[in-house]
């Protein structure tokens, strides 16, 4: 009965080869064995979103996902969104911080992660696409209206392209 | 069912299947149960509750030949893997299929609908679950395959009782026919009621197809969840309907045959009382919002 598998992944462009239980969560992984705390662990049970990912980058909530699937995958946690020799955060980073967009940062993470996984897709999301985008991620603090405004304020900061719609 | 006090992770095996054939054979193999694992999103939540006995799970995800959406004159079928994204991003299910297109929508959120499949939505069995209405309502045929063959069954009626269905313990969904609409778009209809629109177990949910010839009823079919031990397909009250012009249409009477058909309970998210209630609601919106 085999406890663990070789496991060969990236996580933040970093090439990691792990002896590992296939059905360890990815959150775990990350968290326990990587030393990335950035993604929390809210509910266990994928409604909160405080886990969210990026993986080949699709959003996934890591608490969700054993690692045994992500042979050769691609992680994106948050510490990879603005890596801490960067010059300047992501503009969905600095949006959250000057609109207040967080208050105890506990959902932040996964905020900022779903966020980006929707601007990457959508440059120019209205508000209503902002709100579908975000559904999967909880706050108990902000009243999300300033997450919203991050979002838009970081979408302002976008260069206007053609925009490719999730929904067509 | 519980499983033992103390079995961690080790109480579960997991094997990644080369292919279909290896999968199938997995499923065959007598030792420890064997359980299809797909995009987890209900099988880690169990695991993380400590709801699921020790099983062999066999790893479905990297098994591309579950993954095709073939569009067909006469009908569309799609992989058991499908996520609920690549249902929500097809240009053809939108246009076509509209009321599969809303259901895998307002599954979860995007996190979830990256992982989650029809056929695991299927397979879970959840009398909730909110894609088997729109299913029911397109006449869904399901594959099942195993080392012995494969067959189409149905999807209506493939649930028997709470979480029991019509599949023997080695079989594997691996398709799901979806029939050609003959009623074009405006004569779909589908609407999941709940506490919000994302994140949610519906209290009721409903989908319909009704091919209307002017004002007449030719043809009508419901599919309705949170209503029964399993997904419904509201028979009686197709049979009732079916012919009906719209201005003779007694629509009391119709929501009289369609609570006959349910059998809905008091629960944590709601009561028998308002289901029965709703799910007249969403039959009279069916009745005169479609043409």
């Amino acid at each position: 009965m085999a406890a663990s598998d070789r496991i060969k992944l990236s996580v933040n462009g970093t090439a990691h080869d792990l002896e590992v239980d296939p059905l360890a969560r990815l959150l775990d992984v990350l968290r326990e064995r990587l030393g990335l705390t950035g993604t929390k662990e809210g509910c266990g049970e994928g409604e909160c979103g405080a886990c969210a990912v990026l993986v080949d980058g699709a959003l996934l909530n890591s608490c969700l996902v054993p690692v045994g699937q992500l042979h050769g995958a691609a992680v994106t946690t948050i510490e990879g969104l603005a890596p801490a020799d960067a010059a300047r955060l992501l503009p969905i980073q600095e949006a959250m911080l000057l609109e207040g967009g967080a208050q105890c940062g506990i959902c932040t993470p996964g905020m900022v992660i779903a966020a980006h996984a929707l601007l990457q897709r959508n440059p120019h999301p209205s508000l209503e696409e902002i709100r579908e985008a975000l559904a999967g991620n909880l706050c108990r603090c902000t009243g999300y209206v300033g997450i919203y405004e991050a979002v838009q304020r970081a979408a302002r900061a976008a260069p206007p392209e053609n925009v490719s719609r999730r929904w067509a | 069912m519980t499983a033992p006090a103390g079995a961690g992770p080790q109480a579960y095996r997991w094997t990644r299947p080369r292919d279909l054939q290896e999968a199938l054979e997995l499923m065959a193999a007598g030792d420890l149960r064997p359980v299809p694992f797909a995009g987890g999103t209900d099988l880690m939540v169990l695991m993380q509750m400590r709801a699921l006995p020790p099983c062999h799970f066999v790893d479905l995800w990297p098994l591309t030949e579950l993954r095709r959406i073939a569009v067909r004159p006469d009908e569309t079928v799609l992989g058991a893997l499908t996520t609920y994204t690549e249902v929500a991003e097809h240009s053809y299910l939108q246009a076509t299929y509209p009321l599969l297109v809303q259901a895998a929508r307002c599954s979860g959120g995007w996190a979830i609908q990256n992982r989650g499949t029809l056929g695991g939505n299927i397979m879970n069995a959840s009398p909730a679950a909110d894609t088997p209405p729109a299913l029911i309502a397109y006449g869904a045929r399901l594959e099942l395959a195993s080392v012995r063959g494969r067959r189409w069954v149905p999807y209506s009626g493939f649930h028997t009782d709470y979480k029991r269905m019509r599949r023997e313990p080695d079989e594997l969904l691996t398709r799901i026919a979806l029939p050609t609409p003959l009623a074009p778009p405006s004569g779909h209809f589908y609407r999941k009621v709940g506490p919000r629109r994302a994140q949610a177990i519906s209290k009721v949910c409903f989908a319909g197809v009704a091919r209307w010839e002017g004002d007449r009823v030719a043809q009508v079919r419901m599919g309705l969840a949170s209503v029964a031990p399993t997904v419904l397909e509201a028979r009686e009250t197709a049979d009732f309907l079916a012919g009906r012009r719209r201005g003779e249409l007694d629509l009391a009477a119709a929501r009289a045959v369609l609570d006959r058909e349910v059998s809905p309970i008091d629960d944590i998210r709601s009561t028998a009382a308002y289901r029965r209630r709703v799910a007249g609601n969403l039959l009279e919106q069916f009745l005169t919002g479609t043409s």
